[in-house]
Parts: structure tokens; sequence; C-alpha cells
């Protein structure tokens, strides 16, 4: 009893020295070392500023640009504080914000049917990516206010979708953050003198 | 429902089947201490450990010295991670803390959190990004991935053990056992899957957090003292405008692999496995996956070779894999199916969306990979989510929720899933032996009173833990108070809570706000029920198959290695399980998915 008492209280220590210290420092450097960029976060930089990681959501709201998921990060895509709401499918609060949302979606797009990740939060609340159906919604909308074809819109969208991982893994997705990125430096948004 | 879910399903279930015999023949030679590849480089180190902390590797151990020593091994380490919590806020931003944190307070908090890891249960009461600094993510809470689930691999081990061995009084060494599934089982993987995890994107750092000056600034409403959107003195809101995001880091991949290699399942992140920096693509969402099954399967084996009878393990291996395929089955066709009071919504799935119920899912995995992520963490004791149970349709939340309540014995967690499930082997065993009307044997020790108690110990604790504490908790305020989700939701959420901490899964319904000084107690105390007044009596069944008398099979033996055998092994842990838990499950789940048809909402 005594015995496995004190050893209980040297393995602790010797192996919280091994797999709490030496384990994850030995990891943090092979990391740092052959993936840098993936290792701290694929941050993105224009105009030598940090303007948000490429596989983390942040906030559009504007009618030139393509909007994210909802979030319930925070105060929204909040990123030091992930999560999602946690409705559950019975609850008025989530039936209540999808019928509002719904019927904005249906004034914005009158006739399309509305693609379900348009209207629901992610997981994370960080969610980067919308699927083709929710892009496709989107469309008329950019199209009309960057001033440019539905066939140039199309075009970029697919440049911007990542299929299936390896042809089986995963779902078809958009990332939102990179599309809005190229819209701006390919098609700047028009001046509005004309509203 | 799409094709190509079905193939990502059965895809994955190949991958398990495909790693079940060299895993397997890699921990019997790991335990039996014969000769691996990794010998050269770990060998050496393993005996640096023992003579640092005094242990003879050659000393055999009864099964109460295991016990004792397993115990006084949780209680030190569970002590230890307490102390780092409490005294977070005097560890320097350069020891890695460049956040700042302070103490994890309340003080009750710290408790959940301490006995929550030190059980393999990972229950968090907490946000990690919010609380918990890099130092004491790595040498706390990661630290405890790794021993709590050597730890669980030692007692399967020595079960194992006590079947095979004849006339002994001696079930292994404890300390040999942890650390050589420490050194072996769990630490190599771990380095190789953390870097094939960051190669994918998981992120592998020590800086401070980023904060990034974002696209498009935003408008928002500017919250007043009393957590409300301000109204300024022309009656219009009163608004901020936010220019920038900040963006949390850490060392997650090497957190990451532990988490899912050893069914720990606690997230470096609050979001857990839905959160980008923690599972950014559908490859390393497999891996995950992958990783909570892989060592659980692979004891399967283990189990047979060890025994003598690689069929037996085979027989068990494909019972498991039957209740898992119902399980995802029944998930994936529920959230497929989406939620009806959703009106003027596309829930269809099509070549451009996977549909179904999106709330709380990420876009990556959609519907099939959700579902499946839901059945293996609450298959095995897991406990990561890669999206939010508490906004799954009632079915398909049910699902988890079942897995649990069948004390995760398919695959189950590490170790753990295995000793659990040799306990429902002992009853069907019995109950077999009954029918025929004979002394029970099993591989060819004889079944008697003293096992069976001891096995009926185990399953009747488990379920009066999570009941008696579902019951107070649903009655009094202190605990009604915290449901998010009111009608029969609410009650599932608490049962859910107490299921879960008791089975030692730590995922959660996570609307329940279950920070408070009443659950945070409680739950900690059920975590540490359900481990170690589980392990205690299972011990004793191993200590007592030890002493016995090998007999060999005759005509009369009922044999543990036919389809048989695993149909009524499946029906044994089907009725306990439906007999216990059904009258909640139609309390919770059950009318909350009538009501659901009916078009009631709450």
């Amino acid at each position: 009893m005594k015995r496995n008492f004190v050893t209980a209280i040297l393995m602790t220590v010797v192996t919280t020295i091994l797999l709490g210290v030496i384990y994850p420092l030995v990891v943090t450097a092979l990391a740092q070392v052959m993936f840098p960029a993936k290792a701290n976060g694929q941050l993105l930089i224009r105009d030598g500023k940090l303007i948000g990681s490429r596989i983390i959501a942040q906030p559009f709201t504007g009618v030139g640009y393509f909007h994210p998921r909802g979030s319930a990060a925070g105060n929204g895509y909040d990123a030091v504080n992930s999560g999602g709401t946690n409705y559950g499918p019975t609850n008025q609060k989530l039936l209540d914000r999808v019928k509002q949302d719904v019927a904005a979606a249906q004034s914005e797009n009158p006739g399309a049917p509305i693609p379900v990740d348009y209207i629901t939060t992610s997981a994370s609340g960080l969610d980067p990516d919308i699927t083709p159906a929710n892009a496709a919604f989107q469309s008329p909308r950019i199209a009309r206010e960057r001033g440019i074809s539905a066939e140039q819109l199309r075009t970029l969208i697919e440049k911007h979708t990542d299929g299936r991982q390896f042809y089986l893994l995963g779902e078809a997705r958009v990332n939102v953050l990179e599309l809005n990125l190229e819209l701006d430096s390919s098609y700047p948004m028009q001046k509005r003198a004309s509203r | 429902m799409t094709l190509n879910g079905w193939l990502q399903i059965a895809f994955f279930l190949f991958l398990i089947l495909a790693v079940t015999k060299p895993l397997g023949v890699f921990i019997t030679r790991v335990f039996s201490r014969e000769k691996t590849f990794l010998d050269p480089v770990l060998r050496p180190l393993e005996k640096l450990i023992y003579r640092t902390t005094g242990v003879n590797e050659e000393h055999e151990m009864a099964w109460t010295e295991y016990a004792v020593a397993m115990l006084l091994f949780s209680l030190v380490s569970m002590l230890l991670l307490y102390f780092i919590q409490r005294v977070q806020g005097f560890i320097p931003p350069s020891l890695f803390n460049p956040q700042k944190f302070g103490a994890v307070n309340p003080p009750h908090l710290a408790w959940n959190t301490a006995a929550s890891f030190t059980t393999n249960t990972n229950w968090q009461a907490y946000s990690g990004e919010t609380t918990m600094s890099y130092f004491t993510q790595m040498v706390g809470l990661a630290y405890h991935n790794f021993v709590s689930a050597a730890t669980g691999i030692a007692l399967a081990i020595a079960f194992i053990r006590g079947i095979a061995r004849r006339q002994m009084k001696t079930i292994g060494n404890f300390w040999v056992d942890m650390v050589r599934a420490s050194l072996w089982v769990l630490l190599p993987f771990c380095i190789v899957g953390a870097l094939v995890l960051v190669s994918q994107g998981v992120v592998q750092n020590l800086r401070p957090y980023d904060t990034v000056k974002i696209v498009e600034p935003q408008q928002v409403p500017h919250l007043g003292a009393d957590g409300k959107p301000a109204v300024g003195a022309d009656g219009k809101p009163v608004m901020d405008t936010v220019t920038e995001q900040t963006i949390a880091q850490g060392p997650v991949a090497s957190q990451e692999f532990i988490k899912e290699w050893g069914t720990n399942g606690g997230g470096f992140f609050n979001a857990n496995s839905a959160h980008p920096f923690e599972n950014p693509t559908p490859l390393t969402n497999l891996i995950q996956m992958f990783g909570i099954f892989a060592v659980s399967a692979g004891l399967t084996y283990t189990l047979g070779r060890m025994t003598g009878s690689p069929r037996h393990g085979w027989a068990v291996w494909g019972a498991m894999a039957v209740l898992f395929l119902a399980g995802v089955m029944v998930a994936y066709w529920a959230e497929a199916a989406g939620n009806p009071l959703l009106h003027g919504v596309n829930q269809q799935a099509s070549a451009l969306q996977p549909g179904g119920n999106m709330e709380g899912k990420e876009v990556r995995f959609g519907i099939a990979n959700s579902a499946l992520f839901a059945t293996v963490t609450t298959d095995a004791s897991c406990g990561a989510i890669n999206s939010w149970h508490d906004s799954f349709t009632p079915l398909g939340g049910m699902v988890p929720l079942v897995n649990i309540m069948l004390s995760e014995v398919i695959f189950g967690g590490v170790g753990a899933g295995m000793y659990g499930m040799l306990i429902y082997v002992v009853l069907t065993v019995f109950i077999a032996g009954l029918m025929v009307g004979r002394t029970p044997e099993y591989l060819g020790k004889k079944i008697e009173g003293y096992e069976v108690k001891m096995a009926m110990l185990v399953a009747l604790i488990f379920p009066l833990i999570i009941l008696a504490l579902t019951a107070i908790s649903s009655v009094k305020p202190f605990g009604t108070w915290a449901i998010a989700n009111a009608g029969p939701h609410g009650l599932s959420e608490i049962l859910y809570a107490f299921t879960s901490a008791t089975g030692n899964n730590g995922s959660a319904f996570g609307g329940l706000n279950a920070n408070t000084a009443w659950y945070n107690i409680s739950i900690g105390f059920a975590t540490l029920g359900g481990r170690f007044l589980m392990i205690i009596p299972m011990l004793a069944i191993a200590g007592s198959l030890a002493e016995k008398k090998y007999v060999p099979p005759s005509v009369g033996t009922f044999p543990v290695t036919t389809p048989l055998f695993s149909v009524l092994l499946i029906g044994v842990i089907l009725i306990l399980g439906a007999l216990t838990f059904f009258p909640a499950l139609s309390l919770g789940p059950i009318l909350e998915h009538l009501l659901m048809n009916a078009g009631k909402a709450f």
C-alpha cells in the first residue's frame, strides 16, 4: 500500500513530464517546421495586415458579399467563443428565428427554394463554408450589386468550391471568405451614386 | 439519405475491420512482453521510468493490489489536475499562459473538471478557449487523456488475463500495464497522428490569440449593463462598430489526436470537433472517427488471441458491428429527414446540398458525417462531437443517448468498452446456461454465483446513479433552472447529462447550463461512481476467474464463437438496456418525436 502510494506520486510526476510537457512541445516543434502555415491557423494577409483565417468564418452582412452561415459564437462569429445555439427541434425560439429569416430570404430572392444551411446556425459558429446551393441562392443579389453576369459569378463560385475530398469524403462546400476576397479584388463594388 | 452517405459509412466500417487484426496482434505482443518493432526506442525509456518510480516489473499483483494501485494513481493525478487549475493565475504568460488566464473558478468547476478528466469522461462545464491556459491544456488535461486511457487499457488486459490464466492468484502488474499502454499503444500513434492532423490544418502553436482586421466592419447593437441592447436618447438602438476578430490559437493537434485515440473527447475549444481548428476537413473527420474505434476494435482481437479462441473475439466484434450499424442507420435516417416544423425551407438532399436538419451542424460534414460521428462517439465512451446533439431531431438525438445507456460496449471506450462488454458476456453465458440447465462455462471457466453477483452489481449501479440523479434534477428548481429547451426536450437534456457522466462519455445536450454548484458537484461524483464502482466488481470477477481450474469443453458447453452467441449477446444488451431506460426515454425523446410530428413546439 505504502509502496504503491509512493510509486503513484513518482509515476504522476514522471509521466506528466513525458506526456504533458515533452510530447506536446516536440509535436509543436515538428509542426512549426513541417507545416508552419497550417500550424498557425492559415492566416490571410492583405495590404500588410492580418485580415482573418482562411478556415474561420467572419461576419459579412453587406448586400455585395456572400453571407456565411448564422453564428451563435459569442455575439456572432466570435472566434474566442465557439459554439452553437443548442436549440432543440421543437424549440419555439428556433422556429421564430427561422420564420423571420425565411420571410427575409423570400423577399430577396422570390420563388427560389431556400437552402436549409442558409437559415440555420452552424455547430462551431465559425463554419467557413456554405453549400453550393446556398451560394447559388445568394448569387442574383451579388450579381446585381457587383454589376457582373451570372456566368462570371458561377465561374468564380466554382473556383472556390471544394468537392468531396478524394471524391468520397464529406460534402461539397464553398469557402465564403476566399470567395468574397476575390470578389473585392476582381469585381470591386460599383459606386452607389445611382441608388 | 444519399448513396454517397452510405458509402462513407461503409468505408468507415471497412477501415475498422481492416485495423482490428493488426492492432490486436500488436496489443497482444505489447502486454505479453514479446518483441515489437518499437522496442529499441521504447524499452530503454520504459526501464528508466521503472527505475525512477520504484517499480519492480517482475512483480505480479492479486486483483486487490491491482485495484489499489490503480485507485492511488487516479487519486494522485486527479489532485494534481485540480491543483494546476486552481493555481493557473500564478502561471506567467511566458510559461504557456499567453492570455493570462486566472484560476479556474469557482472551485466546484475545477473539481468537476478534475473528476471528469481522471475518469476518461471529459465532460466540460467550461469553455476551453476562455478558461484554460495552454499550460493547463497540455500538462493537466491532455496528460489525463493519456493516463486515463492507459488505465482503461490496463484494466481490460487484466480482465482478459483473468479469463486466460488457470489457478493463479495474480492478474499482472498495474504499473507495467499502464506504462506499456502509454508508451506502446498511445504515444507513437499520437505523434504521427497529430502531425497528420496538422498537415490538414489543425493548429499547433503556442502563440497568443491573433487579432485580425475583418474585411467588412460590422454594426452591432451595443449591449447595456443589463446585457440587453441599449437604446439612445433619440429612441434608436445604440450601435457599436466591430472592426476586429480575435482568433483563439493553441497546441491543439497534440491534444486532438489523443482525444480520439484514447476515447477521451474533451475539446480544446468549446465547439470541440466542430471547430475548424480542431477538425478542418472531411479527412481529419474520418481520422478522428477511426481513432475513436481503432484501439477498442483491436482489443476484441486481443481478447480472442490471449484466451486462445480467436473466433470468440470475432463473435464479440460481430455483435458490436451489428449494434453500431443499427444506431447509425436510425441517426442518419432521422437527421436526413429534417425538421418538419421548419416551413418554406428546402431540406431535400441534392447534388448542391446535403439537406436535412442542419441546425448545429457544419457544411463540410453535412448529415451523414454528423450522424456517423454522433453514433461513433457514443458507441465508444469518447464524447467528442462534430455537431450539437441537442439540436438533433428527437430520434436522431436518442441514438447517442441509447448508445451510452447500453453502457458503451459497442467497441466502447479504450479498455472500458472491452471490460464492459465482458460483463455482458458473463451474463449472456449465464442466461444460456440457465436455458439448457447446466452450470454455465465461459472459455473453460465455470461461471458461478460470485461472478454473476458481481456482474449484476455493475449492471445495477449504472442505472441507479443515472436515474436517481436525473429524477432529483428534474423536480428540483436547482435542476430545472438550467434547462435550455422547454417541453420533453428539457428532460432529455438532464437525462443525457447524467447518462453521459455516469457512462464516462462526456458529450452533452449542450444547452443545459451545467456550470452550477449542483451540476458540477453531482456530475463530478457521477463520473467517479460510473468509473470506479464499475471497475472494482469487474476486477473481482477477473481475480476469481484467474483462480479457477480449466474445464475442457463438452457437448453441453454453449459455444461462444458462433453467430448464435453474437445474437444472444445482442439480445441481452438490448433487453437489459431497454428494460432499464425505456420509461425515461418514452417521457423524453419519444414523446418529443410524437409531439413534433403533431406540429407542437415549446
